[in-house]
C-alpha cells in the first residue's frame, strides 16, 4: 500500500525519532511510504487559540497536499482529530463550501497510526521488541475525539520484551491543551503533577503515548523531576526490534535525557 | 407569533448578579491552586461522585439514545421558544398562578422584591436556585429589609460561611466537614457547642435549625428545573426535602426560571427525570421531585407567581452554534469529570455558573469580552461532552467562543502577531525550513528553556523543553 505520512509539525521540527520510527515500520511491514513535501502544520493550534481566519490558508494547504493520496498516516491523535474535527468547520466558517467538502474526502482517507494498524492493515503484532518497563497515557484526542480504545493497547500487548503496566487514572488529561499550558500555565502544571505522581507510581521506565505534543509536556515535567523515565513515543516501540534496538533514531546524536 | 430581528439581544446587565468574576481565571485559578485542603476536598469529591454516576449510567443499556432525546428536545424547544413560553403562560395563568416577565436581573430583582413586600413578610425561605444566584437576589432582597434564609444544606453552609457557591449541585463542595463544623459553632444561632463533624450530627443541626424557619416563613422563592407548556407544571428535583417544604408550606410561592427551562409536554419529563439524577446525584431516581400547576385552593401556597428570566439568554439563543449551551439541565457531570474545575473549584471561574459550562455559557451570557478569560480554561481534553446527559458540545464552544474574542479585538496583540506570523511561515514551506532550523537555536534560551521570556516562560515553571533534534525529519528525509 501506498501510504502519504502526514508528520505533523511537532514531529517534523521537534520529534523527528517519532516520525522516522513511522516511516521504518510501514516500510518494514511492506508498504510504500510518501513524504509530501509541502506538508507544513495542519493549523489546530491556530483553530483551538481562536485565530481560524490564519488557519484557512493552513486547512487550504493541507487539503491541497493530501487530497491526491488514497491513504494518510499520521503518529498523533490530536492532528487527526483536527482534519476530521476541524478542517471542514473552518472552511465552512468561511464559506468555501468546496474547500470544506473536500477536507472532509481527505479526513476520510486520513488514519492515526494505530487505527491504521489494527483497522486498515489488520495486524497487531508488528514484529517488534522492546525489553522495557511501558506504562500507556492515552491522550484526549486519541481517546475523545477518535476513539481509538485500546487500540495502542493491543499493539503494545504483542511487543515482545514489553512489560507493559497500567497507568492509574489514565484518562484524566496530562493538562497540556496547547496554548492553555502557556496560557494557564499554573492550572495545566497542577494537572501534569498528578499525571506524573501516577506515571511514577507505575515504577515504568518508559511513558508512552500517540502524541508527541502530550508526550512533551509529560516528558518536559519527568526532565525536571530528573525522574529517570523517559517518554517515548508508540511509533518508536513498534518500530524497534531486536537488530535496531532501542535506540534507532537516525535524527539525533546525542541519546535524550 | 411573529417578531422582527431588531438586532442582537441584550446581554446581562454588569453591577448586578453574580455572571463576572474580579479577576481573570488565570489569576483566580492561581490563588485556589495552592490552597491544599481545597485540592484535596475538591479532589475526593469529584472522584466520589465520578465513580457513583459512571456506574448507575453503565446500568442503562439505552443510556446514549436517552442523551440523544434530551438533546432533540432541548434543539425543540429553543427552535419554538417564545411559543412554548405563551403557552406556558396560558396554561400557568389559567391554573390560578401569575406570570411575570423579567428581561434582566435588574427587571427579576424587583418584581420578586415587590412581591415578597406585598405580603408584608421580612423573611423569605428559598430552595436552592441557580438563576436567584446568577441574579443576585439575596442582596436584592436584603437591601429591602427582607431576610433570605437558605434550605438546602450545602447553601446554608455557604450562607453561614459568607462563602459563595462553587459548584452547581454542591455549592459547598470546597468544604470539608471539619471546616462545615467551625462555620455552624461560628454562625448557626442556637447551635449546640458540643457539636461534632459527623454528617448524620451536622445534618441533624441544620434541620433543627431549619425547622423552624419551614413553620414561621410565610413566602418561599424557588427556581425550577423544569416547566412544561401544555399543563402550566412546574417541577423541582432535590434531594433533602427542603425544597417540598418551601414548595407547600409557605402562603405565597415565587418561583425565578430561566425561560430556557420549559419543556413541550409532560411526557418529556420521563426522558430528563432518567437523564438528571443519574449524571448529577449519581442516583437512579431523584429522590423528592415537586410538581404544581398553578394553585390548588385548600392545599399548598395560595399565591404562586412565576418569574421568567431572560438575563441574556436571548442573545445566547441568537448564535446557532452557542445555543446550545442552553441545553443545560444543570447537572454539574461536565464540573465532576472536569480536570480544570477538580484541580481550581469553582470560584475561579468568578461566574456562579463554574467548570466547562460555566466556561461557554457565562460569557455568551455577559457577552464574551467580560469573561474573555473564561473559554482559554479548559485543555479541550472533551471528557465533559462525552458526560453531558443533553450532549452539549462543550469543547466546540469553547473554541467557537476563543474565535469570538480573536474576532472582538480590535487591535493587534503580541500573539496575534506570533499568530499570524506562524501561520505566514507555515503556508510558505521555505520560511517554514527556516523557522525550524531556527527552533533549534532553543539551545540559547538557557539550559533546557529556563531562559524563555514570558508567555512563553509560562511553560518552563514546571516544565523542561525538549533538547532540539540534530535534524528536522524534512531534512532527514531529504538526505535518505
Amino acid at each position: 500500500m501506498r501510504v502519504a505520512l502526514m508528520v505533523t509539525c511537532l514531529a517534523d521540527t521537534l520529534f523527528p525519532a517519532a516520525a522516522t520510527a513511522t516511516v521504518r515500520l510501514l516500510e518494514r511491514l511492506g508498504h510504500e511510504v510518501v513524504f509530501p513535501a509541502k506538508q507544513t502544520c495542519c493549523g489546530q493550534m491556530h483553530v483551538n487559540t481562536g485565530y481560524l481566519a490564519d488557519a484557512l490558508p493552513l486547512v487550504r494547504r493541507h487539503v491541497r497536499t493530501f487530497d491526491p493520496y488514497d491513504v494518510v498516516v499520521a503518529p498523533s491523535g490530536s492532528c487527526v482529530g483536527s482534519v476530521r474535527h476541524q478542517h471542514a468547520m473552518v472552511a465552512r466558517r468561511a464559506g468555501d463550501e468546496r474547500l470544506a467538502s473536500r477536507a472532509e474526502s481527505v479526513a476520510r482517507r486520513t488514519h492515526e497510526l494505530s487505527e491504521f494498524l489494527v483497522d486498515v492493515l489488520g495486524v497487531t503484532d508488528v514484529g517488534a521488541y522492546y525489553p522495557h518497563r511501558v506504562t500507556y497515557h492515552p491522550t484526549c484526542h486519541s481517546l475523545r475525539m477518535l476513539r481509538v480504545g485500546d487500540r495502542p493497547l493491543r499493539l503494545l500487548r504483542q511487543v515482545r520484551g514489553l512489560d507493559l503496566v497500567e497507568l492509574p487514572q489514565a484518562e484524566q488529561c496530562c493538562g497540556f491543551g496547547g496554548t492553555f499550558a502557556v496560557k494557564n500555565a499554573d492550572t495545566s502544571t497542577a494537572m501534569l503533577a498528578d499525571k506524573l505522581r501516577h506515571v511514577l507510581a507505575t515504577g515504568a521506565e518508559v511513558c508512552t503515548a500517540g502524541d508527541s505534543s502530550c508526550l512533551m509536556h509529560i516528558g518536559g515535567g519527568l526532565s525536571r523531576l530528573r525522574a529517570g523515565v523517559r517518554t517515548v513515543h508508540l511509533a518508536e516501540i513498534l518500530a524497534a526490534t531486536e537488530e535496531t534496538g532501542a535506540a534507532a533514531d537516525p535524527t539525533r546524536t546525542a541519546a535524550r535525557a | 407569533m411573529s417578531r422582527t430581528f431588531l438586532g442582537m439581544p441584550a446581554t446581562a446587565p454588569r453591577g448586578v448578579g453574580h455572571l463576572r468574576g474580579d479577576e481573570p481565571f488565570p489569576a483566580a485559578a492561581r490563588r485556589a491552586l495552592a490552597d491544599p485542603q481545597l485540592r484535596r476536598n475538591l479532589g475526593h469529591a469529584t472522584t466520589t461522585i465520578r465513580a457513583r454516576s459512571g456506574a448507575v449510567i453503565r446500568e442503562l443499556p439505552d443510556w446514549e439514545q436517552l442523551r440523544a432525546a434530551g438533546s432533540a428536545i432541548k434543539a425543540d424547544v429553543l427552535a419554538r421558544l417564545p411559543e412554548l413560553l405563551e403557552q406556558l403562560e396560558a396554561a400557568v395563568t389559567a391554573a390560578g398562578g401569575t406570570v411575570h416577565w423579567a428581561a434582566d436581573a435588574v427587571e427579576a430583582n424587583r418584581i420578586v422584591t415587590d412581591l415578597v413586600a406585598a405580603t408584608g413578610s421580612d423573611r423569605v425561605m428559598k430552595v436552592k436556585s441557580m438563576a436567584t444566584q446568577e441574579i443576585g437576589l439575596n442582596e436584592a432582597l436584603a437591601a429591602a429589609g427582607i431576610t433570605a434564609v437558605e434550605t438546602d444544606l450545602a447553601e446554608l453552609i455557604v450562607q453561614l460561611g459568607e462563602d459563595r457557591p462553587s459548584h452547581i449541585l454542591v455549592p459547598a463542595i470546597h468544604r470539608n466537614r471539619a471546616e462545615i463544623r467551625e462555620i455552624f459553632l461560628r454562625a448557626m444561632p442556637g447551635v449546640d457547642p458540643a457539636l461534632t463533624d459527623e454528617p448524620a450530627a451536622l445534618a441533624a443541626a441544620a434541620r433543627r435549625y431549619l425547622r423552624q424557619t419551614f413553620l414561621t416563613t410565610p413566602v418561599a422563592v424557588s427556581g425550577a428545573n423544569f416547566a412544561v407548556a401544555e399543563t402550566g407544571t412546574i417541577a423541582v428535583v432535590e434531594s433533602e426535602g427542603n425544597g417540598r417544604m418551601c414548595l407547600t408550606l409557605p402562603e405565597t410561592l415565587i418561583t425565578v426560571m430561566g425561560v430556557e427551562k420549559v419543556v413541550p409536554t409532560w411526557r418529556d419529563l420521563e426522558v430528563f427525570l432518567q437523564l438528571l439524577p443519574r449524571a448529577s446525584t449519581g442516583e437512579r431516581m431523584n429522590p423528592y421531585t415537586s410538581m404544581w400547576t398553578g394553585v390548588t385552593p385548600g392545599d399548598g401556597p395560595r399565591a404562586f407567581h412565576l418569574v421568567l428570566l431572560d438575563n441574556g439568554r436571548s442573545a445566547v439563543l441568537a448564535d446557532r452554534v452557542g445555543r446550545q449551551a442552553l441545553h443545560c439541565i444543570r447537572c454539574s457531570a461536565c464540573l465532576n469529570v472536569c480536570p480544570v474545575y477538580e484541580r481550581t473549584g469553582g470560584h475561579a471561574y468568578g461566574s456562579v455558573y463554574p467548570g466547562p459550562i460555566g466556561a461557554v455559557l457565562s460569557p455568551q451570557l455577559t457577552g464574551v469580552e467580560d469573561n474573555a478569560s473564561l473559554p482559554y480554561a479548559s485543555s479541550l481534553c472533551g471528557a465533559c461532552y462525552d458526560a453531558c446527559p443533553v450532549k452539549i458540545n462543550i469543547p466546540e464552544l469553547l473554541v467557537h467562543l476563543r474565535a469570538a474574542h480573536v474576532a472582538a479585538r480590535r487591535r493587534p496583540t503580541a500573539e496575534s502577531v506570533a499568530m499570524a506570523a506562524a501561520a505566514y511561515a507555515m503556508d510558505h514551506p521555505a520560511w517554514y525550513a527556516a523557522v525550524q532550523r531556527a527552533a533549534r537555536l532553543t539551545r540559547l534560551a538557557g539550559r533546557r528553556g529556563r531562559g524563555l521570556p514570558p508567555p512563553l516562560s509560562g511553560w518552563t515553571i514546571g516544565r523542561d523543553l525538549p533538547e532540539p533534534p540534530a535534524q528536522s525529519f524534512r531534512d532527514w528525509w531529504a538526505r535518505r
